[in-house]
């Protein structure tokens, strides 16, 4: 569904993407880690059109998207929940919801969206009117990624959704993910919490400095030493 | 000194400060969503004038059809120069597109005398616009009770548009995150560019209103109501559209009583803005209804 292809992204003179190539196929959950500064964050940003690749090939149900503009990635179904939840805080809660429905028509699918939101997201509904930076980090995170689904995701692109969480929201956020999956959503997922981002993928890589170390299945990653040792904490 | 007097300049104020007021929402709307202090915005009005005019005595059209497409055209043309000049320094530092704003007052200054001739133009005003009537003992003229009726009219839409549209709501959104609002699927340049086109068209209503006062126009004429509604803005908070109309009835009504309590200081009439504008910045940056904005 989603390839790149020998992807290069440059800050100035910084290398940060180094020939990335990945594939996420249709209603999978793919995911991504690897240490700070590795470039994960970068790789996302350039799929949905906010960074220029230097080069390289990001193809998206068979046409090549390098490069466009990011309304247009986000308007062909590739729909990002950023990193830092980015909610719009001036907004209400409900506002910012309908923001991610931004560029759909059929008012009655949206609707029908909205009421699939807030029986995710319970509190969201209870917050509905006010304004989104009143809520909790947490509560805020619940929102990015129920404003994303708003927008009717072909897929979903998720940087660290579990950024900042205490556990046991970081385990509901999880459990949410993998059914927004079983809805028939694609995900790419973007994680520092290796393990439970492999415990639920399909499909990993492991990026370290702007290139692929190692990729495998969620548990042949979760299971390989080099893993184990660098992103699972253990000696 | 009577309560009729203090009510006739206070209505006074009020006329003209709904204008400082309705030219201000345009400097608020784009600084909101750009911050970016438009310094073209009163060259904008001047030419919403100058296509009020020449309709009228070039193509002879009837007045009220010469000025709503006077306030369509500057709309245009506000579109028009946020994609020849701003578009192109979005990017850039601030302060090119500060150095971008001042450059194009220059320029639509310089064009309208080159284009229009630097001699004032005598302005049209419709004759039951003429009429002055006696309420109470406090002369009002038709003009300006119908421009004070017509600005709130504008205030309520563009009131609306921001709060109840989508495309208001993604104005907001631009101003608080340009780049997460875009992965939302909207086009920011689309909307930053209806968003001139709103403000240029409230300064073209309220520069076609200020002509008819008068009634001349020549092609400095945006400067003077420009700044003080800038100063209006920055009183009311700058990016608050409700602050900018509160702003610029403050700033009338306190221009023109200064000069009716005072008259020996009525020399300082444009002066007292710029005062006003030093006070705000000294102990009140943020305005009567400002917030503090993300940065
Ligand atoms: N706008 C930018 N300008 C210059 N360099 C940048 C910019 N954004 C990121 N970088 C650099 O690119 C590299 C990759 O950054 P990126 O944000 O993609 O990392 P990441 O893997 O998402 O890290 P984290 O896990 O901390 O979020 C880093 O070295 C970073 O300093
Ligand atoms: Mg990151």
């Amino acid at each position: 569904m989603l390839r790149v292809n020998d992807l290069h992204v440059h800050y100035g003179g910084i290398h940060a993407v180094r020939g990335i190539t990945l594939n996420v196929s249709e209603e999978k959950i793919v995911t991504l880690i690897g240490a700070n500064g590795a470039g994960k964050s970068t790789l996302l940003r350039t799929i949905c059109g906010l960074v220029r690749p230097t080069s390289g090939e990001i193809r998206f149900l068979g046409h090549d998207i390098a490069g466009m503009a990011p309304h247009l990635v986000a308007r062909d179904g590739i729909v990002m929940a950023p990193e830092g939840r980015k909610v719009f805080v001036n907004l209400s809660v409900y506002e910012n919801l309908l923001m991610g429905a931004y560029s759909r028509v059929d008012h009655r699918e949206v609707r029908g969206d909205l009421d699939r939101v807030y029986s995710i997201f319970p509190r969201l509904r209870e917050r509905a009117r006010q304004p989104a930076g009143t809520l909790s980090g947490g509560e805020q995170q619940m929102l990015a990624v129920g404003r994303a689904l708003m927008a009717a995701p072909k897929i979903l692109l998720l940087d660290e959704p579990s950024l900042g969480l205490a556990p046991m929201l970081i385990s509901e956020v999880f459990r949410v993910i993998r059914e927004i999956n079983n809805q028939g959503t694609t995900i790419l997922l973007i994680e520092q919490n290796a393990m439970a981002a492999l415990s639920i993928a399909d499909y990993g890589y492991v990026l370290e400095t702007g290139v692929l170390a190692l990729s495998g299945t969620g548990q042949d990653l979760l299971c390989d030493d080099r893993v184990r040792k660098t992103y699972l904490g253990e000696l | 000194m009577d309560f009729s007097f203090l009510a006739q300049q206070v209505i006074n104020g009020i006329s003209l400060g709904g204008l400082y007021g309705l030219i201000a929402v345009g400097y608020t709307l784009v600084y909101g969503i750009l911050r970016l202090i438009n310094f073209a915005h009163g060259d904008i009005m001047m030419i919403g004038c100058y296509f009020a005019f020449y309709g009228i005595f070039m193509f002879s059209l009837p007045w009220w059809a010469s000025f709503l497409l006077a306030v369509i055209l500057t709309a245009a043309a506000g579109i028009l120069i946020d994609i020849g000049a701003y578009r192109p320094v979005r990017n850039a530092p601030r302060i090119s597109a500060l150095i971008t704003a001042i450059g194009v007052s220059f320029l639509l200054e310089n064009l309208g005398l080159v284009l229009f001739s630097g001699r004032p133009k005598a302005f049209y005003r419709p004759e039951f616009l003429s009429e002055i009537r006696e309420i109470a003992g406090v002369r009002i003229l038709d003009l300006n009770i119908w421009s004070f009726v017509l600005t709130l009219v504008l205030l309520g839409v563009i009131l609306f548009i921001i709060h109840d549209t989508r495309t208001g709501r993604a104005m907001r959104c631009i101003a608080y995150d340009m780049e997460t609002t875009k992965l939302m699927g909207v086009d920011v340049n689309r909307i930053i560019a209806l968003t001139f086109a709103i403000g240029s068209a409230a300064a073209a209503a309220g520069g076609i209103m200020w002509a008819m006062r008068y009634p001349q126009i020549n092609p400095l004429m945006g400067i003077i109501p420009g700044l003080k509604a800038f100063v209006a803005a920055v009183l009311g908070g700058i990016g608050n559209v409700t602050g900018a109309m509160l702003g610029g009835l403050l700033l009338g009504i306190i221009e023109i009583l200064l000069v009716a309590l005072r008259p020996d200081m009525a020399g300082y009439r444009d002066a007292i803005a710029f005062a006003i504008l030093i006070l705000i910045l000294l102990f009140r940056p943020t305005g009567l209804m400002g917030q503090k904005l993300p940065d």
